[in-house]
């Protein structure tokens, strides 16, 4: 009894900060985000008084196991379900902006305008969609490699629903508003302190696990989860160091200024994608395709350079984001160099993942699964490959600014991120949920094809778009003039937004199809199918053949 | 981990691997490197800024506007960094210099160009060329794909505390002087309302713009803000200067 | 010499020369002989227990 009253007084307190902080808000987003803390406080103090535990209700909609098992599974459980949801949420935000960019009639004022839309999208794919599977992947993985359970399993379930909140947050405000503009850390001030403590929070249930192991190697996969969890939390510090107008708005200035909040920005911005979509995803790769193809990583040795080499060479990259801008040149050489050096270690991880399949190659015939992860491999060495070569001050003169840097972005991103997270959804989901396989194997199928071609569809029209901007732009005539006013650019993109919106619509029904398939198999519903591939066998064709007497 | 036998064998790299502090130091060591090296110097070489005249912070007309430039994410389609090419500086104006952005907090360079670069758009149209174009870009540009922002002109200007806002920026290393502060309030509606009495107003910001900017005398609302920012934008240095033609001459590599 | 003239002189120079060597020396490092056996281990480390753990 006390300690409900105890919780629901702390509930209490909470509505009343959140109620003094809607007062007293100076602006409208932050007078909304203080209404939405205060209505969560009150339905979980409610909840409290009442008794009831929607936790309990909420497992048992989603059929989670009950009764004990090995390892602490029910928040990876959460992240998985996160993880569909979200990337839905994403990859359909993704389809509006495409299409707002070819029909400018489907931007509604003020919130639904593409200046708020494009950031929703962008933070719901990195860091709802690929966050939520980092943080369920990182729970499995740590806890299987270390052969322990998970160090704090409280500070664990703070961590997946503090995150939630994040991810809330940060997406209610950029529809109301409030961004800080810096391109993936635009959430303000107040919401970067609560991600500082999550992601605090995070760190000590990953290391406190490791340090309860029972395995005296620390496997290779947790080095790169190690490195991303410590990386993103000074990139994220140092770039969000700001300064709030007031304690009761939203609004807050960056600690630097131009040049040096320029290549700041850019060293968070690159690294967000070296270590958020890179080390944290290699780590699944370490794992899950060894697991998968059930051999082990084809060389280990080649996994410590690659760890070492990746991670120092990555950070230096973010220059080239701004070249031929007015960032120092020794500055943009530095980071021209070091992207260029970044190709090796990042085809030499590419090269390891896939030799894993070496001697098991039929595998990728026969399991939709490892051809997902083949796939996404074969995405990730291109747009390692693509991202050298943009880097290259004279290729990047002509492809920045431009939908070529769009195209890059989402051959790594819907090509190595999105497939290798749905390889390790389909990985889990009859794993956590004591399946013998998914609903439909055949489905998985089907999401391999309809993903494969919406990123064909999508990079495909980005480089012919990019590089038609890019040309269009430095065009002259004979006597010395600009042929094309920035309009005629716009006009003769319009066909490729056209193909590219319909690339994400491929994209995102093979998503649909995988939260079909992940929904059935929770359900525990296996369909009726043919096996994908199987030799076809006649007994009463194998036999010696006999001479038949005529008749 | 508690294995004796294990223990005695334990150097090298295997001790890295065996031991997650030395782990966690080593790699927060590793990537520290990179960006210690890159970012520092740019706080402390003095040619990172070119010294030029004209810089003045904004006033706060010009800030208000610059935090709905940023609210809307005009960021995401517009850059403001023009780039040292023949065919960018005969279409945008001349490139930009680092001491443009020397008073943005955030910078707004910019990534990617759906419409054109804005860094030196002020003064190349007219206020109400602005207004219409914002409240109806396919009116002015029918291949246009911007999205409408009437709102802006039927939303009040509505800044909570002025003087705030400038304090904030001066914190971080704006330079606006006590009496700036002092006279927030007043500047940033006065610049838009031609009724009120500014103070020292063109003094302490040289080459501002103190007219109505959105056609509607009787309010100052967002679009009034929004268009004071997008009309000084690139208007504070004269780059056709002989100074900055020498400083633009002595740079190299860009 | 301004400090920017001898960073950068020094990054041209010998802390080039320096870095390589170190960076060569370090990917040197795990193929030693000795790491053979360690490194087997760890590789098959995640996949002796097939069951996840369920």
């Amino acid at each position: 009894m006390e300690s409900v009253v105890g919780r629901s007084g702390l509930w209490f307190v909470l509505i009343i900060l959140a109620l003094a902080a809607y007062v007293g808000a100076q602006d409208p987003g932050f007078a909304a985000h203080a209404l939405i803390i205060g209505i969560i406080a009150f339905g979980l103090m409610i909840a409290t008084l009442a008794r009831y535990d929607p936790m309990a209700k909420a497992q048992s909609i989603f059929r989670m196991p009950e009764g004990p098992s090995r390892y602490y599974d029910d928040v990876i459980r959460w992240g998985v379900i996160a993880t569909v949801f979200w990337g839905m949420a994403g990859l359909l935000a993704g389809l509006v902006i495409a299409l707002q960019l070819v029909f400018p009639e489907l931007n509604f004022e003020p919130w639904l305008n593409f200046g708020r839309l494009r950031p929703l999208h962008t933070s719901a794919v990195i860091f709802a969609f690929g966050g939520n599977a980092l943080l369920a992947t990182s729970f499995y993985v740590v806890q299987r490699t270390c052969r322990t359970t998970l160090a704090f399993p409280g500070l664990a379930r703070f961590v997946f629903w503090g995150y939630q909140l994040f991810i809330v947050l940060a997406a209610t405000g950029y529809l109301l508003g409030v961004t800080q503009s810096k391109e993936y850390a635009e959430p303000e001030w107040y919401v970067d302190l609560w991600l500082t403590i999550v992601w605090v929070a995070y760190f000590a249930v990953f290391v406190g696990t490791i340090v309860r192991r029972k395995e005296p190697h620390i496997y290779v996969a947790n080095w790169f989860y190690l490195a991303f969890i410590i990386t993103i939390a000074m990139l994220h510090i140092v770039n969000n160091l700001s300064m709030p107008v007031s304690f009761l708005g939203s609004r807050s200035y960056s600690a630097f200024a131009g040049v040096q909040d320029a290549l700041t920005q850019w060293w968070y911005g690159h690294n967000a994608v070296g270590f958020f979509l890179t080390a944290g995803f290699l780590a699944m790769m370490y794992y899950f395709v060894p697991k998968q193809a059930e051999r082990p990583v084809y060389s280990y040795r080649l996994s410590i350079i690659h760890f070492w080499s990746l991670i120092f060479l990555y950070i230096w990259a973010g220059p080239h984001h701004l070249h031929y801008t007015a960032l120092p040149d020794w500055a943009q050489t530095l980071g021209m160099v070091f992207s260029i050096m970044l190709w090796m270690p990042s085809w030499g991880g590419m090269i390891n993942g896939l030799m894993t399949l070496n001697g098991a190659w039929d595998k990728v015939r026969t399991d939709p699964i490892i051809r997902m992860m083949v796939l996404s491999l074969a995405f990730y060495g291109m747009s390692t490959f693509e991202g050298p070569m943009m880097s290259i001050k004279a290729v990047n003169s002509l492809s920045h600014y431009t939908d070529w840097t769009i195209g890059h972005v989402h051959s790594g991103a819907l090509g190595w991120n999105g497939m290798i997270t749905f390889a390790c959804i389909y990985f889990l989901v009859p794993r956590l949920w004591k399946r013998e396989r998914m609903y439909s194997l055949r489905m998985i199928n089907w999401h391999f094809w309809l993903a494969t071609l919406g990123i064909v569809f999508y990079a495909a029209s980005m480089w012919v778009a990019g590089i038609t901007q890019g040309l269009m732009w430095r065009e002259y005539d004979a006597n010395g003039y600009l042929v094309n006013s920035f309009i005629d650019t716009v006009t003769a993109l319009k066909p490729m937004y056209m193909m590219r919106a319909f690339g994400g619509l491929l994209y995102l029904a093979g998503a649909a199809v995988l939260t079909f398939n992940v929904w059935m198999t929770i359900a525990g519903r296996l369909r009726d199918e043919a096996p994908l591939y199987q030799a076809t066998y006649d007994a009463e064709a194998d036999r010696p053949l006999v001479p038949q007497p005529a008749e | 981990m508690t294995d004796p036998m294990v223990k005695e064998t334990v150097k090298g790299h295997k001790r890295i691997e065996r031991n997650v502090t030395l782990m966690a130091v080593a790699t927060l060591i590793t990537v520290a490197i990179g960006g210690l090296v890159q970012i520092t110097p740019l706080f402390y070489l003095d040619n990172t800024i070119e010294k030029v005249d004209g810089m003045r912070p904004y006033t706060p007309l010009e800030q208000a506007g610059r935090d709905i430039y940023i609210r809307e994410g005009c960021y995401t389609c517009h850059s403001q960094m023009i780039r040292p090419f023949r065919d960018e500086v005969e279409r945008y104006g001349a490139y930009s210099l680092a001491a443009e952005s020397m008073f943005d907090h955030p910078f707004q360079w910019g990534s990617k160009r759906t419409g054109p670069d804005l860094a030196r758009v002020g003064g190349r149209y007219s206020d109400s060329w602005h207004v219409q174009h914002l409240n109806d870009p396919q009116s002015v540009v029918p291949q246009s794909i911007m999205p409408k922002y009437r709102f802006l002109s039927e939303t009040d200007l509505h800044i909570a505390d002025a003087s705030a806002m400038l304090n904030a920026l001066s914190t971080v290393g704006v330079p606006y002087t006590a009496e700036d502060i002092a006279q927030a309030e007043n500047d940033l509606y006065g610049q838009a309302d031609p009724d009120v009495d500014l103070v020292d107003f063109e003094t302490r910001y040289p080459k501002a713009q103190v007219r109505d900017y959105d056609g509607d005398p009787s309010r100052v609302t967002e679009m009034d803000a929004l268009v004071a920012y997008l009309q000084m934008l690139g208007t504070l240095i004269d780059v056709n200067s002989a100074a900055a033609q020498q400083e633009l001459a002595e740079e190299t590599g860009r | 010499m301004t400090d920017y003239e001898t960073l950068r002189q020094f990054a041209d120079s010998y802390g080039l020369l320096a870095m390589a060597i170190i960076f060569v020396s370090l990917c040197l490092w795990p193929f030693r002989p000795g790491s053979r056996d360690r490194n087997h281990y760890a590789a098959h480390s995640i996949l002796e227990d097939h069951e996840d753990g369920e």
